[in-house]
């Protein structure tokens, strides 16, 4: 069980020192989905734009280490850094619809990864591409590769994103709320793929999103955040069946059910809100001494 | 999934059609000047003198557009004019486009200290008046083709930056910019293969408007008797005679009027046109 990535102490901070990132500590280890899960707000993208480095310009990480495939990036001088990430993550970003350039045909989009990256030849590269996109069920592959973005739908461009970001074989990929631009239909086809895909290359998947649906589908670990915080790290089956942290519990017990479709929803107790924030500010005393 | 917009073959459109081919006659009339102009632009004769176009009676055959007072043809005039209008609006174009668009990209890509540095270079550039701004670099390096072109490139780089600046941070923040990135290319590699093919569609209309303004602020030059010497024709110098005897001979003020209005318009128009047809999402 190689972790593919290990991240230690994270802290990322706003510029003027308030703390967007506290502590944060997880692993991703080879052939297994870790999930990351929070409400809107609470860090979750952050993570994965810490680990690729496409933090926004006001956000700096301040301390703490990100080990990826054993190497600690944030050591690596810049250049080097960006071809570490390169070779090793891939990313599958939250809307298809501005993840491709608008100006350029799908298939140069996908190989130049290969030709950067692994080195390869056009001719190699191009036939490497039709049979990922193959593989994420595209029809006419070879036509596809001769399109614009905006020839094609949502869930086919999403499946291109897919295919491109398992296409230079990388031991790590972040999916970045992947499904939440789609509508739920293409949703559920989409999961599938990005799971069966992860399984058929065995590779370490950090899977972003607040959808707790979406994370008992296709996760074997998570990490519940809440304002920047790991408030609960667990194993899949035990964190639905006993909930330790209340927030994870509070959480949970506000996931509408389909088996009571009249039922109200349960709000986050306001007394769970308290406790939290109060653990989070006893954090921050002890981070600053 | 993919409907057939891409295989689609979309008439060229009534704008780009008249404006390109009002710009194509005026390239060759002025390449080709000399075949075409019916007489020598500069040869005077005074027995000829403001003689009315060819539909008036009255007028003398051969001088279709009539004369001005010193017997001048004022066809001729025109076709030989376009050559310096086109040199003009061309390379201060091309030129300002250049260092405008390279500027905006970095500012608006880059951002940091870059942007801050030309954003406020900008800034402080377009408080000065711009006309006179002209005028007065012309008087101190007196008049001539360079002195007009380094004009208009020092007025309008601005425009170029900022309209380019705004666009290349719209487009830098898109995820495909983060992905290019993450697949580990420098920050030059990706401005110039990621944030350039989508910005170019505004640059290029930016460009031929910009030439339109450059026949603009070149007859606004000749106008005042600052652009190259006062013997070539130019339509802002005929503009200029034409003015002083109006009420005697209105042609030698209109056409070349009529010509600078058509010009300025199909540029803009041109542009317009083009920015529609290579925009890849509207196209």
């Amino acid at each position: 069980m190689t972790a593919y990535l290990s991240i230690r102490n994270l802290t990322v901070t706003l510029t003027g020192g308030t703390p967007i990132l506290r502590n944060v500590s997880l692993d991703v280890v080879a052939g297994q989905v870790h999930g990351l899960v929070g409400e809107s707000g609470a860090g979750k993208s952050m993570i994965g734009k810490a680990v690729l480095g496409t933090l926004p310009r006001a956000l700096t990480i301040s301390t703490g280490e990100i080990w990826l495939d054993g190497v600690n990036i944030l050591t690596l001088r810049a250049s080097q850094r960006r071809q570490r990430i390169g070779a090793i993550a891939a990313l599958i970003p939250q809307d298809p619809l501005t993840a491709l350039n608008p100006s350029k045909r799908i298939g140069p989009q996908i190989t130049r990864r290969l030709v950067d990256i692994l080195g390869w030849s056009k001719q190699v590269a191009t036939a490497r591409a039709l049979d990922l996109l193959a593989e994420v069920q595209i029809p006419d592959p070879v036509r596809v590769m001769r399109t614009y973005p905006h020839e094609l739908s949502g869930g086919m461009r999403q499946r291109i994103l897919i295919a491109s970001a398992f296409a230079a074989e990388p031991k790590l990929i972040i999916a970045d709320e992947p499904t939440t631009a789609l509508d739920v239909t293409v949703q559920k086809q989409i999961l599938r793929l990005i799971s069966d895909m992860q399984t058929r290359h065995n590779t370490a998947l950090l899977f972003v999103t607040h959808d707790l649906g979406v994370v008992s589908k296709v996760c074997d670990t998570l990490s519940v955040l809440y304002a920047g915080k790991v408030v609960e790290d667990a194993r899949m089956y035990r964190f639905f069946m006993r909930p330790i942290h209340p927030y994870s519990a509070a959480l949970l017990a506000a996931t509408p059910t389909y088996t009571d479709p009249t039922g109200s929803l349960t709000p986050v107790p306001p007394k769970v809100i308290k406790a939290v924030e109060q653990e989070i500010q006893e954090h921050d005393m002890r981070a600053r001494r | 999934m993919r409907d057939e917009r891409g295989a689609l073959k979309r008439p060229l459109g009534l704008r780009l059609w008249l404006s390109g081919s009002w710009l194509t006659l005026l390239f060759f009339a002025a390449l080709f000047a000399p075949l075409i102009a019916p007489k020598d632009p500069l040869m005077q004769d005074l027995f000829l003198g403001r003689m009315p176009p060819f539909w008036v009676s009255g007028a003398e055959p051969g001088f279709w557009l009539g004369t001005d007072s010193l017997g001048r043809d004022v066809l001729s005039r025109i076709v030989y004019g376009a050559r310096l209008t086109l040199i003009v609006a061309f390379v201060a174009g091309v030129l300002t486009c250049i260092i405008g668009a390279t500027l905006g990209l970095i500012a608006g890509y880059y951002r940091g200290w870059a942007d801050r540095l030309i954003s406020r270079f900008v800034d402080i550039w377009m408080a000065f008046p711009p006309i006179l701004f002209a005028i007065l670099l012309i008087a101190v390096l007196g008049p001539g083709l360079f002195s007009i072109i380094l004009a208009i490139i020092i007025i309008d780089w601005t425009r170029f930056a900022r309209v380019i600046r705004a666009e290349a941070m719209s487009q830098g923040a898109m995820d495909y910019v983060a992905s290019a990135q993450v697949a580990g290319r420098t920050k030059l590699d990706t401005m110039l293969s990621e944030i350039l093919p989508n910005v170019l569609p505004t640059i290029i209309a930016l460009l031929t408007l910009e030439m339109g303004i450059g026949v603009i602020v070149e007859a606004i030059l000749s106008f005042v008797n600052l652009s190259i010497s006062t013997d070539s024709p130019t339509w802002g110098g005929m503009i200029s005679e034409g003015r002083t005897s109006i009420h005697q001979a209105w042609w030698v003020l209109v056409f070349p009027l009529i010509t600078l209005f058509l010009t300025v318009l199909s540029f803009s128009q041109l542009g317009e046109g083009l920015k529609d047809r290579f925009d890849p999402v509207l196209r």
